[in-house]
């Protein structure tokens, strides 16, 4: 070796394009949307779910009608639509319903009247209702031009008591997806404090919160539903209700993100750069935060997101019982209560139609958070 | 360089680590594992000691025990503070190791697993300054950049994240961040292990450099025999849980004392087709750190042992200046070495 | 190289590349060699030059986006030679050759060994695909390739589970498994790479004594050069999917023509080296697969490059001396024909 060596100091050679320069200042959020924007099925749950959540917000806005308001001769009228084009030109109406009581069955018959139709409009004026809680208003997305016939407007049809559908679907969409979502975030809190402490320290806290959680995924769900709801009191206002299911809903699911977690702190307790940080000085409460719950935030995020459909589902399936959200506050299990028997099956179809709704959003969260968790673990880390 | 009068930097004196081997539901404890079993060295201020062994023979776990990362079963690990004192790292508390840590740090194997994928490298190599007080962000960043220059990598890159490097940079990273620290013993765990070959001569250039201009120690943990050559100054062998040999790098290689040193050394392939190597086979397989066996752990492979190997396990003790081993027959062997 | 009529495998202008979102990695971009049998012909490199996408694509199982673009890789079989680059990957006749004529010891056997099977049964199931033997017979030949391999307690073994055994043994029971069809040609990936120094010492051993035993071909494909000064006979080093310098052993590693051969030996720390002396590196760093250089793709980090010359045309592998080859314009002067 003649001559003496010198340290390598040239700078490194720059990057050559501007895709590299973007990747490596990019942020773990960054790259995981951008595998995200990949996954057409993903992206398309992503929007559908906006507009439910858009509905969530607005559900006033969504109805025709108030979903309260009865009228007992206004019951079981089969769904109308609404018809685009009216004699050549573009014109939205709906067809108006004149009702006849059979006099054998004494049951109410409706015959669509395709001659008079009753125009309809977008942001038409209607019922009043206050818009997130703050101020009034009237307009609404769809309704009839002409005032007199505002509450002749039935798209999906009414139920037994003449409650316009479409409307109580707009409110129960706001219940449903706002009492799982809560349910989850529930879930998420308890999951990642009991889990992390579960995981971080180890040894006997571990072992009674990995017991905890054994003992609450053994327990049968339905019975403990039945135990907790009947607990309720009778005279709690739907607000105090919808409270109390949210949290029934997440005592016991919790646990299965517990376990992931728990499951993530033990592993990354292992890995070098925690132990560098340690190393460093960092007292516990940094290390956890700072360091270890940014590794799998991403993947508690997908598997929340994974939790919300089992949590719809609890929900309508308590409400369903008659075990959850109770009448008059109305949730999709609620609606499809009105369901339940033979008679409203082959007399009243459309009223099961609540039922897509679960399906639609049921999928759409599965595929959403099937593309998230893909997005945020390509390799199943 | 080393200079023989010089205090020790830190003293190691019978550090032993077991782990308990529980099973069942009540974890009853069915084992241990004695990962280090009584090793005692020291490590004088500016100097390199090598720790070398194979898989299983404890100098990971050492090495780890030394900094604190876990807690010694028992033993002493005796270190001199830059304010002069000298404190018993085994027996301190989290509390009062706190101010210590900035003084040792540690250099990991796994560039991949060493820097958080969420963190850029400004905070990486921050994160040692923040956490030890340096809050100011103008402060630190001013560091930063006189960090990664001295490790070779463009401060302008201080943004990016460390998916961006390839391993001998990030490798690069974790150099600078261990050293924002100043600290005056450095453990380098396996540090090029990972690495390609043309990188690993960069980065042990890189080491070698900062050693002499910030007047660093390193504790040197490798398997690759070559490497040790190349940046130590003495060498400690070790072999489940135990120190065979200890001495200095040119003398353990000549002249090995250890039956297992000369093993080690006859196994390594040199890069020349001309000298064969490997011929002289080790047989069985390294005992497991759970069951070793009776008497001296080598002695069910070694080629020389005697009665007196299968019962008494032998004590490491001084044939030479500053050349110590753990061998009943080191006296009377003579073993091959690399000439 | 010699006669291709009597090579057991030639490899002609192979190229593997992979095609992703971000563009065209060509991992390996026109490699040829030839191998013998009864020799070790090793490949050695760094990550990203493409030697583990070379023996892949000799087994035909490169994973998409990945795939043969160019090249053969003809297979002699008496008489005639058989392109396996125009077989179908998971036809009949590459799957009759994957595992009986060519054998593959990975890098990592614990992946390589099912968990949930004992290593006697994966053996024997081998054994049964490709040969017309009973079950009886076959878990015989299971037994003589154990104690083969050098493992103790042979009959006992083959109840065993591969993470029951020690790291040593189980390097040796995928070497047993490899053999099991009394392949022609063995392809070593890496197989010490994850052993210990002394389990190296010992597996590179019993590899040398059943090569002689069965002169079966190896294709060694290491990053260690120790490793392969040991094992091969012929050596070539790769570079980013091209090969720098081809020949035989002894002469790579005493005249290395190729500067990158040049520095990379240079800069291999060793255990008879000076202590604490500085070592001559190659500057700058791999490049990205992505970013390969334009013309000679050392050029960016080779101390002799010519301006005008190396980093505009990409020189082709030429014989320089013997059965010794460097692709590099100070030696010659012919261009790879794109």
């Amino acid at each position: 070796m003649a001559d003496h060596p010198r340290i390598e100091e040239r700078p490194l050679s720059p990057l050559v394009s501007q895709a590299e320069e973007r990747v490596s200042v990019a942020s773990n959020w960054k790259l995981v949307w951008w595998r995200f924007r990949k996954n057409r099925l993903a992206l398309s749950s992503a929007v559908v779910l906006l507009v439910f959540y858009v509905v969530v917000l607005f559900p006033g806005f969504f109805a025709a009608q108030d979903p309260e308001a009865t009228e007992a001769f206004r019951a079981f009228i089969p769904l109308t639509g609404i018809a685009l084009r009216d004699s050549g030109r573009f014109r939205m109406t709906v067809p108006s319903v004149a009702g006849q009581r059979n006099p054998v069955t004494l049951r109410m018959e409706w015959k669509t009247d395709e001659a008079t139709r009753i125009p309809v409009r977008l942001f038409a004026r209607g019922f009043r209702y206050k818009v997130l809680g703050m101020f009034w208003s009237d307009i609404h997305l769809v309704g009839s031009v002409d005032p007199e016939h505002t509450t002749a407007v039935h798209l999906l049809g009414t139920d037994r008591l003449g409650r316009d559908q479409w409307s109580r679907m707009m409110y129960g969409t706001r219940t449903s997806m706002t009492v799982s979502l809560a349910a989850v975030v529930f879930s998420v809190f308890l999951g990642v404090l009991l889990g992390g402490i579960s995981g971080y320290f180890g040894g006997w806290i571990d072992q009674v919160i990995q017991r905890l959680i054994e003992l609450l995924q053994s327990l049968p769900t339905i019975p403990i539903w039945l135990v907790m709801t009947a607990a309720l009191p009778q005279d709690w206002r739907p607000e105090q209700v919808f409270f109390a299911i949210t949290i029934i809903l997440a005592f016991i699911g919790w646990t299965t993100l517990g376990r992931e977690v728990r499951g993530r702190f033990l592993s990354l307790r292992e890995e070098d750069f925690v132990i560098a940080a340690e190393l460093a000085g960092c007292s516990r409460l940094r290390i956890i935060g700072r360091h270890m719950v940014p590794a799998f935030m991403s993947h508690i995020i997908a598997a929340s997101t994974l939790a919300i459909p089992v949590m719809i589902i609890s929900e309508t399936s308590l409400s369903f019982l008659g075990l959850g959200i109770r009448p008059p506050a109305i949730s999709w299990g609620v609606l499809l209560q009105e369901a339940q028997n033979i008679q409203t099956v082959a007399l009243a179809p459309w009223l099961m139609i609540p039922g897509l709704l679960v399906i639609v959003g049921v999928l759409a969260f599965n595929l959403l958070g099937d593309g998230l968790r893909d997005a945020a673990d390509p390799y199943g880390h | 360089m080393t200079r023989p009068n010089a205090a020790p930097l830190l003293e190691v004196r019978h550090l032993r680590k077991h782990f308990l081997i529980r099973k069942g539901f009540v974890r009853k404890t069915v084992g241990t594992v004695r990962a280090v079993d009584d090793v005692s060295f020291s490590v004088n201020e500016g100097e390199t000691l090598g720790l070398v062994g194979e898989s299983g023979c404890g100098k990971t776990t050492t090495a780890r025990c030394i900094l604190r990362a876990m807690a010694p079963t028992s033993g002493q690990m005796l270190f001199r503070t830059s304010g002069g004192r000298t404190v018993d790292l085994a027996g301190l508390g989290r509390r009062e190791l706190r101010p210590l840590r900035p003084q040792m740090q540690m250099i990991f194997q796994d560039p991949y697993g060493s820097l958080n994928p969420r963190m850029t490298l400004a905070d990486i190599v921050g994160e040692p300054l923040l956490v030890n007080g340096m809050t100011g962000r103008r402060e630190r960043t001013e560091r930063v950049t006189e960090l990664l220059r001295l490790v070779g990598m463009p401060p302008e890159y201080m943004q990016r994240f460390p998916h961006a490097f390839s391993g001998g940079q990030r490798q690069r990273i974790g150099i600078a961040r261990a050293l924002s620290v100043n600290p005056r013993l450095v453990v380098a765990d396996e540090p090029v292990s990972a690495l390609d070959v043309s990188v690993q001569a960069q980065i042990l250039n890189l080491l070698l450099d900062l050693q002499e201009r910030l007047h660093l120690t390193y504790l040197f943990v490798a398997h690759n025999l070559g490497v040790v050559k190349h940046i130590c100054d003495r060498v400690a062998v070790m072999y489940v849980g135990k120190l065979v040999e200890l001495a200095d790098t040119e003398t353990l290689y000549r002249t090995p004392r250890h039956p297992y040193t000369a093993a080690l050394l006859a196994a390594v392939p040199v890069a020349d087709p001309r000298i064969k190597t490997g011929n002289v086979e080790l047989p069985g397989e390294v005992p497991s750190p759970a069951h070793p066996p009776p008497g001296c752990y080598f002695h069910l492979r070694c080629a020389y042992a005697v009665d007196r190997c299968k019962v008494e396990p032998p004590e490491l003790r001084e044939i030479g200046p500053a050349h110590a081993v753990a061998c009943h027959r080191a006296e009377e062997l003579s073993l091959p070495g690399i000439t | 190289m010699a006669d291709q009529t009597q090579a057991l495998l030639s490899v002609r202008d192979l190229k593997t590349h992979f095609m992703m979102d971000e563009g065209v990695v060509k991992a390996v971009d026109g490699v040829s060699f030839d191998v013998h049998a009864g020799r070790v012909f090793g490949i050695v490199g760094e990550s990203g030059c493409g030697k583990s996408v070379t023996m892949k694509a000799v087994l035909r199982v490169v994973e998409p986006p990945g795939r043969i673009v160019g090249g053969s890789i003809l297979l002699r079989r008496g008489e005639e030679m058989i392109d396996l680059a125009k077989l179908a990957p998971n036809g009949r006749q590459m799957r009759s050759i994957r595992g009986a004529e060519i054998a593959l010891i990975p890098q990592e056997p614990m992946a390589s060994f099912s968990p949930v099977h004992t290593i006697g049964n994966q053996i024997i199931e081998t054994i049964l695909l490709h040969r017309p033997v009973s079950k009886e017979e076959a878990r015989g030949i299971a037994v003589q390739l154990l104690k083969d391999v050098g493992i103790p307690m042979p009959e006992q073994r083959l109840e065993a589970y591969s993470w029951q055994l020690s790291g040593g043994l189980r390097q040796r029971a995928i070497i047993a498994m490899a053999l099991s069809c009394n392949p022609r040609l063995l392809i070593a990936d890496e197989p010490t790479t994850a052993v210990d120094v002394t389990t190296q010492a010992q597996v590179l051993r019993l590899l040398r004594r059943l090569q002689a035993e069965r002169n079966s071909a190896i294709i060694f494909i290491t990053h260690d050069l120790g490793v392969i000064a040991q094992m091969a006979d012929y050596v070539t080093v790769m570079y980013l999917g091209l090969v720098m310098e081809q020949g035989p052993v002894d002469a790579v590693f005493h005249t290395p023509r190729h500067p990158y051969t040049q520095a990379l030996l240079r800069s291999v720390p060793s255990v008879d080296s000076a202590p604490r002396v500085k070592l001559p590196t190659i500057s700058g760093s791999i490049p990205h697969p992505f970013n390969r250089p334009a013309g000679c793709p050392f050029h960016p980090r080779c101390s002799s490059a010519m301006a005008g010359k190396c980093d505009a045309r990409t020189p082709a592998l030429q014989p320089i001396e013997g059965e010794q080859a460097a692709s590099c314009f100070l030696h010659h002067d012919v261009e790879v024909t794109p």
